[in-house]
């Protein structure tokens, strides 16, 4: 995917205002499929998949033993013992490795014959529809499937990165074309690495390599809800996030908005009145192109983290005023 | 490489990317802002901040920095002299520079102290070349 294809504020605004579609085929795409499969799904990943209903699709997090974040992945239960995980594009080998070494007979990695697809915007659902022949606004948020396509198969999900209403489809590589040519012909544009960046920064969603790290505890990062302990399984890391939950965390994800001119960036020291040492470092800044202004995250020290105090972004030697707001930076209106 | 830039005849140009107007009524008095090709690079223009404002500038100051959503670039003063205006609507309308980027896009302007700093500027042919090979 390139980084943009027109200019990153104007797909962004697509994807905003009508319909942006983001070939995401980079993501790694791996199925576990047969007897046991969710179990030994479950023995790597942090929320207990086997709770996950068929027919729907789950936030997860892979972990390290300390508790650290290895990756955050989507988990889609497909069929009674039938599971598709997708994975970042940077960890797709070691999550694979991940898998296979507990379900060896039963993970198959179908990222290079497959493509990605998100469809993404308020005019998404319609587009989807009318290019699936499904009633798309029928689906729940999070609802996904097998659905027949060209004689064929497709895999259909309403689920996203950016915020907004739409889907993500998986189809085989031969039909990515025709696809591709559906959805844009039915009015969707093309949006790239750039927007989809700017679109899930104001959504308030991490990033990994960004928010995510192995040296991360999911509830550092607001991701508690991806962990679950009640099923009583074994999972990588069980033991060190049950020892995290029942401490109190000593920083926390936190946003950032910019409250003058400037654009604060990843990297960016951030600093509190008469604190010499700045108390932490942008893992992630743009400007919104929604909100006209900067917005970042950063890991701020727990007594820092509270809505409304207002700190400072070292913008190359310039101090930007920044206030603590809670997340999302943006939400899309409610439809009417 | 995309190479459909506009590179305007009448203007001169540098190696980072600026472009210069001679007054032609005024030839020391200069008209400073980046090229097609630089604003296509940066992307999207979303704010800028002038470094400088009725004062003496060296060759290679910065005086503008340029941010966009990609990245974060500067305008560099070719020449020594004194800035004499800015253009204020870029505040509020930094787009400009990506729609207008030779006309309303337009960002300082600068009265050269010595005619013949000029001489080492590219023309549009050699900045067409330039850009060929880098």
């Amino acid at each position: 995917m390139p980084l943009q294809y027109q200019g990153i504020i104007a797909e962004h605004q697509t994807a905003r205002e009508g319909v942006g579609v983001f070939d995401i085929s980079h993501l790694g795409r791996a199925w576990v499929k047969g007897p046991g499969a969710g179990s030994r799904l479950r023995s790597v990943t942090t929320f207990d998949v086997t709770s996950i209903k068929v027919g729907a699709a789950y936030y997860s997090l892979y972990c390290n033993e300390s508790g650290g974040i290895e990756d955050d992945v989507i988990v889609y239960h497909v069929g009674e013992e039938s599971w598709l995980v997708v994975h970042n594009a940077s960890n797709a080998v070691s999550d694979f490795e991940r898998l296979r070494a507990v379900a060896p007979d039963q993970a198959v990695e179908v990222t290079a014959e497959t493509v990605m697809l998100a469809i993404q915007g308020p005019d998404a659902v319609p587009l989807l529809s009318q290019v699936f022949d499904i009633d798309v606004g029928g689906w729940k948020p999070r609802q996904c499937g097998e659905i027949d396509w060209k004689g064929g198969k497709a895999f259909f999900a309403r689920t996203g990165y950016t915020g907004e209403e739409g889907g993500e489809c998986v189809v085989p590589a031969e039909h990515a074309e025709a696809l591709w040519d559906a959805l844009l012909s039915g009015g969707a544009t093309p949006c790239g690495l750039g927007a989809r960046d700017t679109l899930r920064l104001e959504a308030a969603l991490p990033l990994y390599g960004n928010e995510l790290d192995p040296t991360i505890l999911p509830f550092e990062a607001g991701l508690g809800f991806a962990v679950t302990f009640q099923d009583g399984a074994p999972f990588t890391g069980r033991s060190a996030l049950i020892d995290a939950q029942t401490s109190s965390p000593i920083r926390k994800l936190t946003h950032l908005a910019a409250r003058d001119r400037g654009v604060p960036r990843a990297g960016f020291p951030v600093h509190a009145p008469e604190v010499t040492e700045p108390i932490a470092y942008l893992t992630s800044g743009t400007f919104s192109p929604s909100l006209r202004h900067g917005i970042a995250m950063a890991y701020l020290p727990v007594a820092y983290a509270k809505p409304g105090l207002m700190l400072e972004v070292d913008v190359r030697g310039r101090a930007l005023p920044v206030v603590v707001v809670n997340r999302p930076f943006y939400r899309k209106s409610r439809p009417s | 490489m995309k190479m459909d830039y506009e590179t305007p005849d009448h203007l001169l140009y540098t190696d980072s990317h600026e472009w210069i107007r001679r007054d032609p009524d005024n030839p020391n008095l200069i008209t400073i802002g980046i090229t097609d090709y630089a604003q296509d690079h940066v992307g999207d223009v979303v704010f800028l901040d002038y470094q400088v404002e009725d004062e003496t500038v060296e060759a290679g100051d910065v005086c503008a920095e340029i941010e966009s959503t990609k990245t974060v670039a500067d305008l560099y003063t070719p020449v020594r002299g004194e800035v004499v205006a800015v253009n204020r609507n870029l505040e509020d309308q930094p787009d400009l520079v990506n729609t207008s980027p030779y006309d309303e896009g337009w960002m300082v302007q600068v009265q050269v102290a010595e005619e013949s700093d000029l001489d080492g500027l590219l023309d549009a042919a050699g900045y067409l070349s330039f850009l060929e090979t880098n």
